[in-house]
């Protein structure tokens, strides 16, 4: 059976009850997509017949060819430029990043280029900005990071973070119908360990909407992407305190479903948001802000902000522990939120 | 012998910790350096080593418990040493200062907790610190930030309680705060409202009002073993007068007790010869008279503090949150007793450094004379980085006085007197004082203010002073 014939069989198996992972996931919309829309291509370093440096497109080039799964030089600016304008010749790219780290080399093209391009000209950019993200796989500072802050100030942009292999699968395929550029940020620690039954159906989340993963009356714990897991993991420990958490997965962080946020503070009265990009000027505080400018006047106490320490992320493992938020700092900061 | 285990400091910031797992229990040997317990704080989650070996006799700090660095979590027998009883086990912990920060409290077991009604605990004339107003908004007398958080916490609360307050017309200073610095939450105040008869229950029979027990001072957040513990400064029935504090005194009732809840106050005692100091204001005495000068020995100990801080400046400092203050100026605050000892002030000799046992002399006359005759200007009581305090003046031997904020020690002089004493071996009769030192142990370690206090009694016992 050839690999594309494995994706197939895996897209189908629904009803078979197979659990697919996050990974293969992703791989499904793609090749769903390029199956349903022949506009849509690849394009990005050992994509081809390595697959990627994970493998998420794997099998795609021996289905779609060559002219669909287009491998590059090592160069993100110029292959993610040349997205750019084939996405504005009609093309619907799908850009990877072996890591989205190097994001940054293709900075100018993303928030200069593409994310103004509908404004300046009237013709949006449908390109999907994809890559593994995130760390706690002891990567280092430059295979670890959290790109999102980068772009959460550049209007024009959208950025999704799934955190389960159904949104990861739904979000793609809203990623690549969109009309706009979408950054896809996909949290490499959760690519083989998330794992459920897909409905075998065409189905898309919706960029913009969160959801409630845990309901709860004490605390409003909003989050997403890698911490989604660790939060839900301090909300049952600290059910045993009594305390109550209601987990919120924005699931995208640009727009944001400030609708769900607010519905759920004004009911616990307590917020707390968990990521982990670093701290400082992180998409948290921008949630916070909001919180207090909506909501001020049912806060019973103040917004609460988890995140990793503002510093490079450590290769030492310890030191990468110390770095990174888990679920006993996310359970202590709720007691004490729940406390105060 | 019993070896006590206790909450390490896992960063020089962090005052405590959350033990989240004890990996031991009670009659397990252990062995020294061996995992015993796992703990949580702001910085780091660490699982710390047994500091000895032996047998785990007592755990006093459970899972979930948040208990201050140093505090003492469990206790180890010493190997061959039958482990503790078990009774001591369960006896209450009062040696350790422990908190529990959960809110064990399932919110089922919150509910029925009778609270006080309103008009219980109402006081009628005493001054408050805050009076109840229409919108139900605790009024304040002063600008935001001249209050503690603590008490800001406490009569502000939080928006959304403020909001409740002022629908339902509730003064928030009235609800039984349950949250940080006793703080009305939330649910405290719905609480408050659901449980609160009804405005004028005009169906019920006209029964005996309900008693009138004035309010007492709340407990900080979370007491010891009763959170809500108040003791009523009067029962009913008994005979009393109200009467207002005076501004000074509610200053000095707020400073007070804000200095003893922000520092870490201990008390150093030293007896001190004043034998040549005695001798030499003899013999100055009528000069300085003269001069128009009265020579108490108050310049001697002002100059001996000088020479001492110059030596020790972190005595002549504060502290700002984790940094150090160091002052650059000396300058002396003096406790002026007033008006039959009702009220205090503090006059600050500026710059006490660069002035001789003289112009010293004239300077605690001067500022003595107008403190008392209320003629001080506001300059003349800031910028104090150190203060004496004289409770010999009526005989007192020694007193343990506390901290002028926000300086970090004070030094009360107890009185002077001849005493017998033993010198070169033979019993001689000396002017004896013991001199006591309160310091804030936060940042001045226990040698460095015998160190201190070693420099001022040498000081002073070598006499002759300029």
């Amino acid at each position: 059976m050839s690999t594309t014939e494995t994706i197939k069989k895996e897209g189908r198996d629904a009803e078979a009850k197979t659990e697919t992972t996050y990974l293969e996931a992703i791989r499904q919309a793609l090749f769903e997509e390029m199956e349903r829309d022949e506009r849509v291509i690849l394009i990005g370093e050992d994509i081809g017949s390595y697959g990627g440096a994970f493998g998420v497109s794997l099998g795609l080039m021996e289905r779609f060819g060559p002219e669909r799964v287009l491998e590059t030089p090592i160069c993100e600016t110029g292959f993610t430029g040349a997205a750019c304008g084939a996405a504005m010749m009609g093309f619907r790219p799908v850009v990877e990043f072996q890591f989205l780290d190097f994001i940054s080399c293709a900075f100018d093209m993303i928030t200069n280029f593409a994310a103004t391009s509908r404004y300046r000209t009237g013709m949006g950019v449908p390109m999907v900005v994809r890559g593994p993200c995130g760390g706690g796989v002891r990567g280092g500072p430059f295979h670890s990071q959290n790109p999102e802050a980068f772009f959460f100030n550049t209007p024009g942009l959208k950025i999704v973070a799934p955190s389960t292999a159904y949104d990861a699968k739904g979000l793609m395929k809203a990623a690549i119908r969109d009309d706009d550029p979408v950054i896809f940020l996909e949290h490499k620690f959760l690519y083989r360990r998330v794992k459920e039954v897909l409905p075998a159906d065409d189905f898309v989340v919706p960029i913009g909407k969160g959801i409630v993963r845990r309901a709860g009356d004490d605390v409003t714990l909003i989050t997403y992407g890698g911490m989604m897991a660790r939060s839900l993991e301090a909300a049952e420990a600290v059910a045993k305190d009594g305390i109550s958490v209601e987990v919120i997965d924005l699931r995208s962080i640009l727009p944001f479903d400030l609708d769900l946020i607010l519905e759920s503070v004004k009911k616990t009265s307590k917020a707390m948001i968990v990521h982990e990009a670093t701290m400082t000027g992180g998409a948290g505080a921008e949630f916070a802000a909001r919180i207090t400018e909506h909501a001020f006047e049912y806060l019973d106490g103040p917004v609460l902000r988890v995140a990793s320490q503002d510093t490079p992320v450590p290769y030492s493992p310890p030191l990468e522990d110390f770095f990174m938020p888990n679920p006993d700092i996310i359970a202590n900061a709720a007691r004490k939120l729940a406390a105060y | 012998m019993s070896k006590d285990v206790i909450m390490p400091q896992m960063g020089e910031s962090l005052a405590e910790g959350t033990i989240t797992k004890w990996l031991k229990k009670v009659g397990d040997k252990i062995e020294r350096d061996e995992p015993l317990f796992e703990i949580s704080t702001d910085k780091v989650d660490a699982e710390i080593p047994a500091p000895a070996s032996g047998t785990l006799s007592e755990i006093v700090a459970g899972e979930g418990e948040t208990v201050p660095v140093n505090a003492v979590v469990a206790r180890i027998a010493g190997e061959g040493e039958a482990p503790a009883a078990v009774a001591k086990t369960e006896a209450p912990k009062a040696e350790a200062p422990v908190r529990t920060e959960a809110p064990a409290k399932p919110r089922a077991a919150a509910k029925p907790e009778p609270r006080p009604a309103a008009t219980a605990i109402r006081e009628p004339e005493a001054p408050r610190p805050a009076a109840p107003r229409g919108d139900g908004q605790t009024k304040l007398e002063k600008p935001y930030g001249q209050y503690p958080v603590d008490e800001l916490r406490r009569v502000r609360s939080s928006p959304v309680v403020r909001k409740i307050a002022a629908e339902h017309g509730v003064d928030i200073a009235e609800v039984q705060g349950h949250g940080i610095s006793g703080r009305v939450t939330k649910r405290d105040i719905i609480d408050y409202i659901e449980t609160a008869p009804s405005p004028a229950p005009k169906t019920a029979p006209a029964t005996a009002p309900p008693p009138f027990i004035p309010a007492g001072a709340p407990m900080p957040a979370g007491g010891l073993f009763i959170p809500d513990l108040r003791i009523p400064p009067y029962v009913e029935g008994e005979p009393v007068e109200l009467e207002p504090m005076t501004i000074m005194r509610k200053k000095i009732a707020e400073h007070m007790v804000y200095s003893m809840s922000v520092s870490a106050h201990v008390t150093s005692f030293f007896d001190v010869d004043f034998e040549a100091v005695a001798r030499q204001r003899e013999s100055m005495k009528r000069d300085l008279a003269e001069k128009g000068i009265k020579l108490t020995f108050m310049p001697f100990v002002v100059r001996a503090v000088v020479e001492g801080l110059k030596k020790y400046p972190y005595l002549n400092a504060a502290v700002m949150g984790d940094k150090i203050v160091f002052k650059k100026e000396i300058n002396v605050g003096i406790a002026v007793a007033l008006e039959d000892g009702k009220g205090l002030i503090v006059p600050v000799i500026r710059n006490a450094d660069e002035k001789n046992l003289q112009g010293l002399a004239r300077s605690i006359n001067d500022l003595g004379e107008r403190a008392r005759t209320k003629k001080l200007m506001p300059d003349d009581v800031l910028r104090g980085t150190f203060s004496i305090t004289n409770p010999g003046v009526f005989g007192g031997l020694m007193g343990t006085p506390i901290i002028n904020q926000p300086q970090v020690a004070i030094l009360g002089v107890g009185a002077i007197e001849k005493r017998p004493v033993v010198v070169n071996d033979a019993i001689a009769i000396r002017h004896r004082a013991y001199l006591s030192l309160s310091y804030d142990h936060r940042l001045v370690d226990g040698a460095m203010a015998e160190m201190f206090m070693a420099s001022v009694k040498q000081f002073i016992e070598a006499g002759n002073v300029q």
